[in-house]
């Protein structure tokens, strides 16, 4: 005897065993960003005034990535319904998009990611603070960093307006990328805390770099999944169509979740 | 379309590269479920053995604070260094230093949580014996199934390896409450902590992939005429235990990864601002919560504790309906009890938390939560006890352990509830009292049903029974010291005697005229290590009967030893690639024994009426 | 132990430790019902337990009885069960701990406390005669001061008393602990008094009781906190109103003298 139900659907559950176990696994997934989600409302409520960052996310660039995403996974959906039309042609052609489209993404969040590396915040011994770069963008510096290089001071450019403060006009809210004020000279000895946007800033930036990464993760996987099936694997459309067009619809299915998630993640951490 | 029909065929083709897979596909790197069940059983009974080895080295410390330990001290020398093992005040070599003592506690109950009985109870039971009692030719995912044992395989390795890091391994508690977590070991990054958080990613990807698994086999792969109200008890509290493991370990894996965030990138998550340790501001940004990692522990925790207990009832259910020769009182209500408290068990965590300050409404869901869950709990156990009456009881060794786990469970279960109501939880919270609670539970308990699981599968997996007599030593030694050891606990934790301690309480005892714990509850704690120790010898005979009886058992008469009626019975012995030599059909319900106007007191549920 | 029947029960059939505390003996109390209650269905279950074993085995039984136990008793049993833990929930859990947690005694007829837990003591600062408390800032803690106090600046803080170790609290007179820490979880732990709360750093919280003994009693740690958490206990020193005030007066009159802030032993 061999395990039944791998291709035929069981007649009482009318599924056949692996999109049981795909929906099972969502399942498990749903509680894993579920959780992070909660742990992000539950750090931004009990964040004490001031350290909880706004508006510091390239919002054109995250709203392009979402867009890219939603095209993939419309896309796996055509691939699964070539297969179902029986053209192998035309799935070779979506699923190539989706692979595209998930390199894309990927690509554009590397860049997002750097842009962060080389944006700082100081914090001066007098209780002000100043967001933006530091001369010749070093990346990831740290308070370690000035003492470890014996700095006597940082060429500082900052940004217009600070997260902290309320915004006046929409103006200000493009000065933060880019355009700059006059750089200054900071004196080592006035800095009580230098940092980059890195996940060490703030429970904003733990929790933001914590979700993406593990999202650009769930990418990956899929990606590699689907470009598994879209090369090698694909040579089961010969020996066992009906099996091969189940696959693809299991990671489809899971291809869909990590859209979800990211639609989630998009206004939670870029808009709200 | 009817599968069997087009079965038959590619069963004959595939036959050839079945029959024999060379040694390593075999044994090492099988897809088989009832070769991985065994792995995991091996490897599970090994580090419950190796995790019992901790606290019988801990008992020392704790019965003679301060006092080398004798023998081993020495050897915990030069595998650890002095970083962890010290000189005693006699200049003698073997103390154990408080860092080890917390680094054996956490471990002993990371190990015993996560290495031990849920390797046994759900994977290698359920692996075993689930596909063969649904009827069903292997899990639903043979390929997941090995990769979830090698999960599993290379987390223990992990955790084994942590002890040796620099600082030992991790040291703040099974429950890694932050701050402690992330400062105990300042200094070095890759500290036990670290390998802690890594090892139990490793360990919560198998019980997904094992989850996943299990549900999708129960679902899909249930043999003709195998309907729900039809499975054996043992599938069902599975079917429960795997759906706690799938949608409570991953906030437990989200909290892992804050924590790993924490300990490597100087994140704050469970961090508040302007904390202070050894002196020295902590250089970092501050502003995380404490609180959130405990709930989001507490949060797998309690469904934890019902995967620890659930399969054991299971267990316990199938042994006693087989040796009472009736069937289970009250099936149904078993059933519904199991998934109550399923639900249930997802809505009571903070009840590990009443004394974080928590204000009278959340306390009073909490407490309420967790009084309504008790009562599926008495619902299974009393379901249990009527079914003993007007039984004709066989007294084999797998049947006194599945009779002792229901007293044993009941005063463990019975004396959660004075921890239930947060007032009374007050005095009792963090004392040897809750100790002693969950002990009860999970090791005269649970432990008790694994001895009776393995007693009774034993002659189905290796087609030899493992000797009655030395069976009856190991209960009968087992049950006297298990109540020597835990008895005692209940009223030191009653005369306030805290947990965690590494001197045993003696710095909290009564001094000249302050008011402590009084001194006679210290002293007990040297009669408890004894008994520990002496239940350590207990095991010998099991062990020795254990491996002896693979070679030299009395071999079974039949396919169906113990004359059940569960489809597990009715294959051969033991069960070839692909469990039944033609595919089953069910007719009737689990525990059909004594059937009024039947000549033998069992019918089989692949039985056909003859009519 | 005016009922010494009631004594028995508690401190030599349960071991209860001494108790010194009001609200202790509802506590006590309530830790009495539950375990009757569970006394009660182990007793029961455990004898029927027993009979059923050797009235059923199978020498004396050889025939199973298929049906076995018919109508349903069992229900009342489970109902009985159910309606107790009822009872004790609605009936005195639950109101109970809203009177520890909800309503905290006035602050100028109780004796304020804030108590700091750090690795490993407990540290308690008092409002010095002027019954006015400094304001604590951690981020100034030193090694003999975790509280901060400004004794320069802050007028209120001139003859505030620190200590470490030992709490000296009046009789008959509720205690106000405001509880925090400085590195990880500790928790206030003082059995005779029936109290324990967890000190979380980044939290205040507070807890109270009215200790009714004189006596002295160990402050303990129940939370682990690290390798010493063992060995963190301070002393609770209960003494008469008379004393309390004459201990209050010399200590802080010695804080408004000292230069740099000293902790007393
Ligand atoms: C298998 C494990 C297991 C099980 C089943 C349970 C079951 C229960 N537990 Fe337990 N618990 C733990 C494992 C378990 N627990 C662990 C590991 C801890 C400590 C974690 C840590 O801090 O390290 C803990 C701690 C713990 C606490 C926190 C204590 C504290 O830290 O202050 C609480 C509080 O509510 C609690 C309550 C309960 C309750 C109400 C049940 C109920 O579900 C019990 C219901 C059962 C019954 C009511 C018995 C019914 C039986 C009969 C009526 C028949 C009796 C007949 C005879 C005896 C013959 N448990
Ligand atoms: C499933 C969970 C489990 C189990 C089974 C056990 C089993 C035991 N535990 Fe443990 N324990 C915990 C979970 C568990 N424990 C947890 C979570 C804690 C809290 C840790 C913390 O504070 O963070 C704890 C803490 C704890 C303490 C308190 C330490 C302290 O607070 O400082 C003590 C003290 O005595 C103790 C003792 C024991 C003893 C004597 C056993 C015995 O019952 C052990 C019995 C074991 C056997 C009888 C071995 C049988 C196996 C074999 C014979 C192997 C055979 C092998 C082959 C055949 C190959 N445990
Ligand atoms: Cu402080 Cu334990
Ligand atoms: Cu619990």
């Amino acid at each position: 005897m061999d395990i039944p139900y791998t291709t035929q659907l069981r007649e009482d559950t009318n599924l056949y065993n692996a999109k049981v176990g795909i929906w099972l696994f969502l399942a498990s997934e749903v509680m894993l960003f579920g959780a992070l989600f909660s742990s992000y409302i539950l750090l931004r409520v009990g964040a004490p005034p001031g350290t909880f960052p706004h508006g510091l996310l390239n919002i054109p660039i995250g709203t392009f990535n979402t867009a890219v995403l939603i095209t993939s996974s419309i896309t796996v959906v055509m691939a699964w319904a070539s297969l179902k039309m029986g053209n192998f042609g035309k799935f070779k052609f979506f699923q190539a998009i989706t692979l595209l489209c998930a390199l894309g993404f990927l690509t554009i969040k590397t860049f997002e990611y750097r842009d962060k590396f080389i944006h700082y915040e100081v914090w001066k011994n007098d209780g002000t603070r100043m967001t933006g770069h530091i001369e010749g963008n070093p990346w990831l510096w740290n308070t370690q960093t000035l003492s470890d290089k014996k700095l006597a001071a940082i060429t500082f450019s900052p940004d217009a307006h600070h997260y902290a403060e309320p915004r006046k006009h929409d103006a200000e809210a493009k000065s933060d990328h880019g355009g700059h004020g006059a750089a200054v000279q900071i004196p080592a000895a006035d800095i009580k805390r230098l940092s980059a946007f890195v996940p060490a800033h703030s429970t904003y930036f733990g929790i933001y770099f914590t979700l993406t990464a593990l999202h650009a993760l769930h990418v990956l996987g899929g990606a590699i999944v689907i470009g598994y099936l879209w090369g090698p694997g694909a040579k089961m459309w010969k020996t066992d169509p009906e099996r091969f067009t189940n696959r693809i619809e299991v990671s489809g299915l899971f291809w869909h979740f990590v859209d979800l998630v990211w639609i989630f993640l998009f206004p939670v951490l870029y808009l709200l | 379309m009817q599968p069997t029909t087009t079965k038959e065929t590619h069963h004959a083709a595939h036959e050839g590269h079945h029959d024999e897979p060379g040694f390593w596909r075999k044994y090492i790197f099988s897809t088989d479920h009832k070769i991985i069940g065994l792995q995991y059983g091996i490897t599970g009974l090994i580090f419950l053995f190796f995790g019992f080895c901790l606290m019988l080295l801990m008992r020392w410390q704790i019965a003679y604070p301060g006092k080398a330990i004798p023998v081993v001290g020495e050897l915990l020398y030069k595998l650890l260094g002095e970083e962890m093992v010290g000189k005693d005040a006699l200049g003698k070599i073997g103390l154990m230093l408080p860092d080890l003592y917390n680094s054996f506690g956490a471990m002993h109950g990371t190990i015993m949580v996560f290495l031990a009985i849920v390797p046994i109870a759900f994977a290698a039971f359920g692996n075993y014996v689930v596909p063969l009692q649904i009827g069903a030719p292997d899990m639903a995912f043979p390929r997941v199934n090995m990769a979830s044992y090698m999960c599993y395989f290379l987390g223990g390795v992990v955790m084994l390896a942590s002890f040796f890091v620099p600082g030992g391994a991790a040291k703040s508690g099974w429950t890694s409450y932050s701050p402690l977590a992330t400062v105990a070991d300042l200094g070095h990054h890759w500290d036990g902590q670290t390998f802690w958080i890594l090892g139990m990613v490793l360990l919560i990807t198998s019980s997904l992939l094992g989850a996943v698994n299990f549900i999708a086999t129960i679902i899909q792969l249930r043999a003709k005429g195998m309907t729900w109200m039809r499975l054996p008890f043992f599938v069902w509290a599975q079917f429960v235990t795997a759906f706690l493991l799938l949608l409570a370990f991953p906030p437990l894996e989200a909290a892992g990864v804050m924590q790993l965030m924490d300990n490597l990138f100087g994140t704050s998550f469970f961090l508040p601002t302007g904390l202070q340790v050894t002196g020295a501001p902590l250089p970092v940004s501050g502003g995380g919560s404490p609180l959130l990692w405990q709930h989001l522990f507490w949060f797998l925790g309690h469904p934890e504790v019902y995967v620890l207990i659930l399969p054991a009832m299971g267990i316990v259910c199938e042994i006693l309906a087989n040796n009472t020769r009736k069937p289970i009182w009250g099936y149904k209500s078993l059933v519904y009890s199991v998934l109550v408290i399923g639900f249930l068990s997802f809505i009571v965590w903070a009840h590990h938390m009443y004394l974080t300050g928590m204000g009278t409404k959340i306390a009073t869901f909490f407490q309420t939560t967790t009084m309504i869950i008790s009562i599926p709990s008495v619902i299974i156990l009393t379901c249990f006890f009527i079914s003993l009456w007007g039984g004709s009881i066989r007294f084999n060794t797998p049947m006194l352990f599945a009779l002792a786990f229901l007293p044993m469970f009941g005063i463990g279960g019975l004396t959660g509830l004075p921890l239930g109501f947060n007032y009374t939880d007050i005095h009792l919270h963090d004392t040897y009292y809750v100790i002693a609670h969950f002990h009860y539970v999970v090791a005269p308990g649970t432990i008790f049903a694994l001895f009776a699981g393995i007693y009774y599968w034993y002659p189905k997996a290796t087609g030899r029974f493992m000797n009655e007599f030395w069976g009856k030593v190991h209960f009968w030694t087992s049950l006297i010291f298990m109540n020597l050891i835990f008895q005692p606990m209940f009223a030191q934790g009653m005369a306030g005697l805290h947990r965690r301690m590494y001197d045993g309480g003696a710095t909290y005892a009564d001094a000249a005229n302050v008011l402590g714990v009084p001194q006679a509850f210290i002293d007990m704690n040297k009669g408890i290590s004894h008994a520990a120790w002496a239940l350590g010898l207990a095991q010998i005979p099991f062990i020795i009967n254990f491996f002896v009886s693979r070679t030299r058992g009395k071999k079974v008469a039949s396919d169906n030893p113990w004359d059940a009626t569960t489809l597990e019975w009715q294959t051969p012995t033991p069960p070839p690639h692909g469990n039944f030599p033609k595919p089953v059909e069910v007719y009737r319900s689990p525990y059909e024994y004594s059937v009024p106007g039947k000549s033998a007191d069992f019918t089989p549920q692949n039985e056909p009426e003859k009519r | 132990m005016t009922n010494s029947f009631d004594y028995l029960i508690k401190h030599k059939l349960l071991s209860l430790p001494t108790l010194a505390s009001e609200h202790g003996r509802h506590v006590d109390d309530l830790i009495v019902y539950v375990h009757a209650l569970m006394a009660v269905l182990f007793v029961g279950w455990f004898a029927y337990f027993l009979y059923a074993i050797v009235r059923f085995r199978r020498s004396r039984n050889p025939k199973a009885d298929y049906v076995g136990v018919k109508g349903h008793f069992s229900n009342w049993i489970e109902g009985g069960v159910a309606l107790i833990e009822a009872i004790l929930l609605i009936g005195f859990a639950v109101p109970l701990w809203a009177k520890v947690v909800t309503r905290p005694p006035s602050e100028k007829d109780a004796t304020v406390i804030n108590v700091i837990g750090r690795q490993f003591n407990w540290n308690g600062h008092y409002a010095g005669v002027d019954g006015r408390l400094g304001q604590p800032s951690p981020l100034r803690s030193t090694g003999s001061d975790p509280f901060g106090l400004d004794r320069k600046g802050d007028a209120n803080a001139k003859d505030d008393v620190v200590v470490q170790g030992n709490l000296v609290v009046p009789v008959d007179k509720d205690v106000l602990v405001n509880l925090t820490s400085l590195d990880v979880i500790h928790s206030f732990a003082v059995r005779s008094m029936r109290v324990c709360q967890d000190a979380i750093p980044g939290l205040r919280i507070s807890t109270w009781f009215k200790p009714v003994k004189e006596g002295d009693y160990k402050i303990t740690c129940a939370q682990l906190c690290g390798n010493s958490h063992y060995g963190m206990f301070g002393t609770l020193k209960v003494v008469s109103q008379p004393e309390y005030d004459k201990w209050l007066a010399e200590q802080s009159a010695k804080a408004k003298t000292a230069v740099e802030p000293v902790s007393y032993e």
